[in-house]
């Protein structure tokens, strides 16, 4: 984001008024959103974003476009079906839900850094083939395994813990459940990104040959990207099971890898906000583009609103209001987007070795 | 850090012009089908089932006017629920028609729980468990399921065909099981047998059969087939072609007008084949012609099929149901809907299929044919009624207490040793 690159500091407090707009909006959603808005838009946008977030990472500062996001959110969403409860019959060992979830968030981080060690001698569009590789293989394997994950037919009945005399899965507070903990990994990234881990990662980006040159370890930082990667992508494949209910192969499917990839693209790459934005615009094409068109078509109009912001902004939603506030030029734009926007050197599927 | 704030108002803004006003004279009814994915096909058929139902009452049931908004699910439980519950929380449908495929129905029954002031009524979704274990109190079914849809099949292969031992192709999730079990059940209490290393069950949207077919066993008198759409073609083609030589019985949608129509090589693999199902395309009664003729004249050179698929035809009969049941109630939902499921439980009425009437577990009691595909006088290859099983139930008449015992569908129920 623009208010972290440590410039933005004119602010009373040093807190831009946009930002706290922002979260006075978003911590009163649901105090006039309906309980339809609170919990199938906005949490699941809220949780898409997440599992977005961690593709944002990898690929805008790790230059390491990955398929198996999805993957890797599916995976802790079936360790929670496995072990915890379920109405199936089938696997559901019982565990007390706080333990499942955290096995289910290291093991998603262990699926991802294994993932990742595969992945990371790769680059651009090779690891893009990988990943897939590996998104359609667990696709195939869970659907076609029925001692561990049942299947075609996989897991319903999972539910998140009542806690504090509160359910977690009525709407307001898994709004605000999502909420916290998409704002704790936004916070992390922005965070992480100027930690001289996030720094190395993004010299591996931008240069992996030169930063060999200077002795860091260009493999591990990349598994290590990847295991954190997996630990957001997990925390939302916790959240994920509990906002469906139900895990079953379509979650970790082809088409839903995609769509983390079209969110995080449309959204924009270059800041974290980027995939939350992306996600917000998906659910709401997605629950309502049936209303705007012919019923048999309206597949086609999500395309095309994805089509256009690609075609026009290749930066996604976040290059489009970039440009909008340096047309108006708005005070500070140019502050703000200097430095990266006239560079023109990001490489998003991973950057060409050159010295 | 302005964007932020303009987006997330923006979209503020959205969400507040997107509530809806409704009005007191109309009744809003949800229209739930699978309109993307693998069931497309079948999907924009049942929207068809239900403008039929529609257009017959003009638009209109006990004085309201209907106003019906469609939404669209790809077959996966999860997008059945997110389609359902927009309309509901959303659209604020009372009446939901839907959904199509059986593991959505499971789902669906599941949030009806949720909302005991709506009214969910089922498409073709014919999954068993939808109500036969825990049902909804608001989930009704005036389609038949997969099993009932086999009555009759199984003595038929027995006593007539006299086959002792079949393998069983089918697809591996809960509607095709549904199906082998109501196929099985019956033929292995006569005494035929069907073990379980020669049931093979391949993942939808399966293209290569040849190393099923290898795998097939000599020693058996037939093969139970339960595939659909494209998968039933590939199959019988690549059947064909590698000269297999075994008479077929099939599943419910395995030979359809979808199948038979198709350019594939299916001809001599398929002539003979018996079947069973909730419709049969060559019916000479008028009720059925009726209708077939209502298809034709509201959908041909539309998109619609040269007949009326069971999918329309499902969805058509759960349609009626609601608004045959509106006009009893004068289309008074203001008690949350109370007095419109009382109605619903107690509705009996006839449908181009015959008598419809509900089972304690709101599931429906209706009758069932019995094919054979057969050569038609143009050559065409059509199904030919051989018997019509009137009445069947969920549990075919077996006390409920009992039938349970039989224990849940699944790719190894009934043993069959």
């Amino acid at each position: 984001m623009p208010g972290a690159s440590g410039k933005a500091n004119a602010y009373p407090l040093g807190i831009n008024p946009a930002f706290l707009l922002a979260a006075v909006f978003l911590i009163a959603y649901p105090l006039f959103a309906s309980d339809f808005f609170t919990f199938q838009i906005g949490a699941y946008s809220l949780i898409l974003g997440t599992i977005a977030l961690s593709l944002t990472m990898l690929a805008g500062y790790g230059g390491m476009v990955s398929i198996a996001q999805m993957t890797v959110a599916g995976f802790a969403a079936y360790i929670m079906a496995i072990l915890g409860t379920n109405s199936v019959g089938v696997m559901g060992l019982g565990w007390p839900w706080w333990l499942t979830a955290v096995l289910a968030i290291l093991g998603a981080a262990l699926l991802s850094t294994f993932i990742g060690a595969i992945a990371a001698r790769t680059e651009g569009i090779y690891t893009i083939m990988i990943t897939l590789a590996i998104a359609v293989a667990f696709f195939y394997f869970v659907r076609q395994n029925y001692q561990i994950f049942n299947g075609f037919t996989g897991f319903a009945g999972i539910k998140p813990p009542t806690l504090f005399g509160v359910y977690w899965r009525d709407p307001t507070p898994f709004y605000y459940l999502t909420l916290a903990i998409a704002a704790f990994f936004y916070f992390a990234v922005l965070y992480g990104a100027r930690s001289s881990f996030g720094l190395g990662l993004q010299a591996v980006r931008d240069n992996p040959r030169r930063v060999r040159a200077l002795g860091i370890n260009v493999f591990l930082h990349r598994v290590v990207a990847y295991f954190y990667a997996g630990i957001i992508a997990g925390t939302a494949g916790v959240l994920l099971v509990w906002f469906n209910g139900r895990v079953s192969p379509g979650i970790v499917g082809v088409d839903m890898a995609i769509d983390i990839l079209v969110i995080a693209v449309v959204g924009g790459m270059r800041a974290p906000i980027g995939p939350f934005l992306g996600a917000i615009a998906f659910v709401l094409l997605e629950n309502f583009a049936i209303d705007l068109i012919d019923r048999e078509r309206f597949n086609t109009v999500i395309g095309l609103a994805f089509l256009l912001v690609v075609l026009f902004s290749p930066d996604g939603l976040l290059g489009i209001w970039r440009r909008m506030e340096s047309r108006i030029r708005l005070p500070r734009a140019n502050v703000r987007w200097g430095g990266r926007a006239n560079r023109g050197d990001w490489h998003p599927a991973g950057s060409p070795e050159r010295t | 850090m302005l964007k932020i704030a303009g987006k997330t108002l923006l979209a503020a803004a959205v969400l507040a012009l997107a509530s809806p006003a409704a009005a007191q004279d109309t009744i809003k009814m949800g229209g739930l089908a699978t309109l993307e994915g693998a069931f497309a096909a079948p999907g924009q058929d049942s929207i068809r089932g239900i403008r039929m139902a529609l257009e017959e009452h003009k638009y209109t049931a006990g004085g309201k006017k209907i106003e019906l908004i469609t939404g669209s699910s790809d077959a996966s439980p999860a997008s059945a629920i997110r389609a359902t519950r927009k309309l509901v929380e959303q659209d604020g449908v009372k009446v939901m028609i839907g959904p199509l495929s059986g593991s959505e129905g499971l789902a669906v029954k599941d949030y009806a729980k949720t909302q005991p002031n709506v009214t969910f009524i089922n498409g073709t979704s014919a999954a068993q468990d939808t109500t036969l274990r825990n049902p909804a109190p608001n989930f009704f079914r005036f389609s038949t399921e997969g099993a009932q849809w086999m009555a009759g099949l199984g003595e038929y292969a027995y006593k007539v065909k006299k086959y002792r031992k079949v393998a069983v192709l089918a697809e591996d999730y809960s509607f095709p099981y549904t199906q082998v079990f109501g196929f099985l059940e019956p033929f292995c209490r006569l005494g035929g047998k069907a073990p379980v290393d020669a049931r093979f069950w391949v993942p939808i949207g399966n293209k290569d059969y040849s190393s099923v077919i290898a795998a097939l066993p000599d020693d058996v008198d037939a093969i139970y087939v339960a595939l659909g759409g494209a998968d039933a073609i590939n199959f019988l083609s690549q059947y064909q072609q590698a000269g297999g030589e075994l008479p077929l019985i099939a599943g419910s949608i395995t030979v359809d007008q979808t199948v038979l129509g198709s350019k594939g090589k299916i001809r001599k693999t398929v002539i003979g084949t018996p079947s069973a199902g909730p419709i049969s395309d060559t019916w000479d009664d008028p009720r059925w012609k009726a209708f077939v003729a209502q298809y034709k004249k509201m959908f041909a050179g539309k998109g619609g099929f040269p007949s009326p698929s069971l999918f329309a035809h499902g969805y058509y009969i759960n349609t009626k149901a609601a608004l045959l049941a509106l006009d009893k109630v004068k289309g008074d939902l203001s008690d949350g809907g109370k007095k419109f499921r009382a109605a619903l439980s107690s509705l009996k009425f006839e449908t181009p299929t015959g008598m419809v009437s509900l089972d304690e577990r709101r599931n429906a009691i209706a009758d069932i044919f019995l094919t054979e595909v057969v050569e038609g006088p143009d050559g065409n290859l059509v199904n030919k009624t051989i018997k019509v099983v009137s009445q069947v139930s969920q549990t075919f008449g077996v006390p409920y207490k009992e039938f349970l015992k039989y224990g849940q569908v699944s790719r190894t129920n009934p043993p069959c040793k």
